[in-house]
């Protein structure tokens, strides 16, 4: 086992893409997410790697996006209005078959919106992070671990498909510290040689990194092309976590920061001896579609706790072919659900439940 | 055991930094350990809080809501928190900031004038470890013997005045 | 002997460019200065979106197509990750000095070290003849249907005037192709700008007065009096910033 040391959520995930090979950072300024860029700034140049302040979300996606293009693993950082601004270029890449890592801190919005932890992206991180048809794997750390692991991970899975993976984190993973192992095994290479655009040595044909396709037959040959490897992830890269589900009649489900105080607040009801569970997707897209439906035919309720006006429910109530009811635990604006607020909705699924 | 400790006082107090030492020492003992600032612009000179758990089991929510131990550097600190750490609580209040009691009869209430006994000692800036000094003594939430480790782990090498000065804030908030 | 040939680092498929239109002499001479520099193998281009944007089709180098505007962004990307290869953008009016203003002035104050091609046609021609930041005052376009008004829609951008303020720019030279001196002297401007890259230099932007026959509702011939009756009187041509040779002269 590896020595652990005490990071913050930011600083843990920057060293993890660091030491995922990642040398190419570019980004812009925003709250609560700019520790990862400091700590860019101060480690990329001692390890002959770029960081770049651009001048905007706009240009520092697009950076990404010549990187990528160019055949190296590449890394940009936002919070929620910066990421909305990233949208045109994440869609770029997606289009150009580009990995490239996007990490996203949210923050409260909508708007201007606020700078304590929020988890109000979730739809535009799962469903439509740009124009056009794709998906972006979504990753949700609940730890400092997590947010190492994976980051890690990310740049695997990115380059494996060849499309552009979000870290999806908030302000409470970015901002905290926990003890932390940086020990992460091999990296695993891609060969980028057939797409990358580098220089052709003049020794083969030029490649062409593009999302151009002007006959309609073309660009939904591509896009069935691209969903047939969607379907794959679906099939093989699902990751969720489960907390004394066993013997559960009721089902939390939530992520991040709100799984966090959820697992204090199923400590505390099975005081009372209300079994209660909770399955924590670690992929937001793929979201863990069979484990929940498997549950539906156990369980006599679920609870979404979210820091939404309720955003990944409508994923669980899909999932669950709405078998059970759904009951929604939220707070926004960057106020974060209390462990009394999750065990009152606990109480209510108890009851409601109980009905059927 | 679990403690769950909030600090909060001023920005430029060393909220953080004192924050940071109990954190660092659960790391050491391999302790489950989560650390998690206020952030954002009230840092600047306004409220700062710092919530730190320590376990010997998986820490859930690393927001301290409902302290068993709070540190309160100034009044605003103290009104906005008082309420909310659990009955049984220990309260530490900085005696030469606050000029009020605290109010609640179902908690044991520790003060301390550190920020005075940090000027009258010449430890400028120091108040913070004072307090957690007083409060190691008091709640247990470390072990005395691990200041010494703790703090060169904490602080560099190449400021080993600054070590030698936090160590003896601590002690003498120890032995207050 | 050879009398005509078609530069190796220009692909060997038909452009789709109207009759008339000088992107086709530009694309040729940027790929001509490829040759001449034996760098090919180690050049990525970026292409634009806009008339030009099948140019990842035209040029045998390594092609990555860009969004709208953000080609020096990309390039910078590229150019970060790859500083041994050789990066070039190829951008129109609207592309550089409309939605990609913020990406040109940075990439030029940072002093990137790539090469601009900025084609300047004072008009929108990939959507059918709006008006461009480069429309001259009274010019007739789609959206400028009684004329390019200054009291309402300002005056034009004149880019490399712009840029000459900004400390990080390299070399700035305006140029146009529509007679064989013109073209000549771009070729020469289009090489400098090149060159410096590989000498490590900065940023060289060119930017070549180009022609949109079919927009601007005239015959090719007429087309070129056109430019060099209309834009560059309000364009001069010319070297606007050059620090290679501010050097040479100390």
């Amino acid at each position: 086992m590896a020595e652990k040391v005490l990071m913050k959520g930011n600083e843990a995930l920057a060293e993890a893409a660091i030491m995922a090979g990642c040398r190419h950072y570019f980004g812009y300024p925003i709250t609560p997410q700019t520790e990862i860029a400091a700590y860019m700034a101060k480690r990329m140049p001692v390890i002959g790697g770029t960081f770049l302040q651009a001048e905007s979300e706009v240009a520092a996606i697009n950076m990404i996006y010549g990187a990528a293009a160019a055949g190296k693993r590449a890394m940009t950082s936002s919070s929620s209005p910066g990421i909305a601004l990233k949208s045109e270029g994440i869609s770029y890449l997606a289009g150009s078959d580009l990995p490239a890592l996007i990490i996203n801190v949210q923050r409260g919005g909508p708007g201007l919106g606020g700078i304590q932890p929020s988890q109000s992206d979730y739809f535009q991180a799962t469903k439509s992070a740009g124009h056009g048809d794709f998906k972006l794997i979504v990753l949700a750390p609940a730890s400092v671990q997590e947010m190492v692991d994976l980051t890690f991970k990310g740049f695997d899975l990115a380059d494996k498909y060849r499309m552009p993976a979000m870290l999806l984190s908030d302000g409470t993973m970015g901002q905290m510290m926990e003890p932390v192992s940086l020990e992460m095994g091999e990296v695993k290479e891609y060969d980028k040689s057939s797409w990358a655009a580098c220089g052709t040595k003049c020794e083969r044909e030029h490649n062409v990194v593009n999302s151009l396709f002007i006959q309609p037959e073309e660009l939904e040959k591509y896009n069935f092309e691209r969903y047939e490897r969607y379907a794959q992830i679906e099939a093989n890269e699902v990751m969720y976590d489960e907390y004394k589900m066993e013997d559960a009649e009721i089902c939390i489900v939530a992520y991040g920061v709100a799984a966090r105080v959820s697992q204090n607040a199923i400590d505390k009801a099975r005081e009372q001896g209300i079994k209660v569970g909770m399955i924590r997707p670690i992929t937001l897209w793929p979201f863990p579609k069979a484990v929940l439906n498997a549950a539906a035919d156990k369980v006599k309720a679920f609870i979404s706790v979210e820091l939404s006006m309720g955003q990944m429910i409508e994923d669980i109530e899909l999932a669950t072919r709405c078998k059970k009811p759904v009951l929604l635990c939220n707070r926004v604006g960057g106020m974060i659900p209390t462990t009394e607020d999750v065990l009152n909705s606990i109480n209510k699924a108890n009851s409601v439940g109980g009905d059927k | 055991m679990t403690h769950e400790i909030l600090l909060a006082g001023f920005g430029g107090q060393g909220i953080l930094f004192s924050g940071k030492f109990l954190a660092y020492d659960g790391l050491l003992e391999d302790r489950e350990v989560s650390w998690l600032p206020s952030y954002g612009p009230e840092m600047r000179g306004g409220t700062c809080n710092c919530s730190i758990i320590l376990s010997d089991s998986k820490i859930g929510s690393p927001i301290v809501s409902n302290p068993n131990v709070l540190v309160a550097m100034n009044l605003p600190s103290l009104d906005k928190f008082e309420a909310s750490a659990v009955p049984g609580a220990k309260i530490f209040v900085d005696s030469s900031l606050i000029d009020r009691k605290v109010e609640r009869d179902d908690v044991e209430v520790y003060y301390i004038p550190a920020t005075k006994l940090a000027s009258d000692e010449n430890l400028p800036g120091l108040a913070n470890m004072i307090m957690i000094g007083h409060v190691i003594a008091k709640a247990g939430v470390m072990p005395y013997e691990n200041v010494e480790t703790t703090m060169k782990k904490l602080v560099p090498a190449k400021k080993q005045n600054l070590i030698e000065l936090n160590i003896k804030a601590v002690e003498l908030g120890y032995n207050y | 002997m050879i009398v005509f040939e078609k530069p190796k680092a220009l692909a060997d498929v038909p452009l789709h460019y109207c009759p008339g239109c000088t992107h086709g002499i530009i694309h040729r001479l940027v790929a001509e200065v490829i040759d001449e520099l034996g760098i090919e193998g180690r050049t990525v281009g970026v292409a634009p979106v806009g008339c030009s944007v099948f140019a990842y089709n035209y040029f045998n180098c390594d092609m990555i197509e860009a969004a709208h505007g953000r080609a020096p962004a990309v390039a910078t990307g590229v150019k970060r990750s790859l500083p041994e290869n050789i990066v070039f953008t190829y951008q129109g009016d609207g592309d550089l000095a409309a939605i990609g203003t913020a990406e040109t002035v940075h990439s030029a104050a940072r002093g990137e070290n790539i090469t601009i091609i900025f084609v300047n046609n004072a008009i929108y021609g990939m959507t059918g003849g709006q008006m461009a930041p480069t429309t001259l005052p009274g010019q007739v376009t789609q959206t400028s249907p009684y004329g390019r008004n200054p009291e309402q829609v300002g005056l034009p951008v004149k880019v490399c005037e712009l840029l000459s303020n900004v400390d990080g720019a390299t070399y700035l030279e305006r140029v146009a192709v529509n007679n064989v001196k013109n073209v000549k002297n771009a070729k020469k401007a289009i090489k400098k700008a090149f060159r410096n890259q590989l000498e490590g230099k900065g940023f060289s932007l060119v930017e070549v007065l180009s022609t949109c026959p079919t927009n601007w509702g005239l015959k090719p011939d007429k087309a070129l009096e056109w430019l060099e009756e209309n834009m560059i009187p309000y364009y001069p041509l010319g070297v606007y910033k050059d620090k290679t040779a501010e050097k040479e002269d100390k």
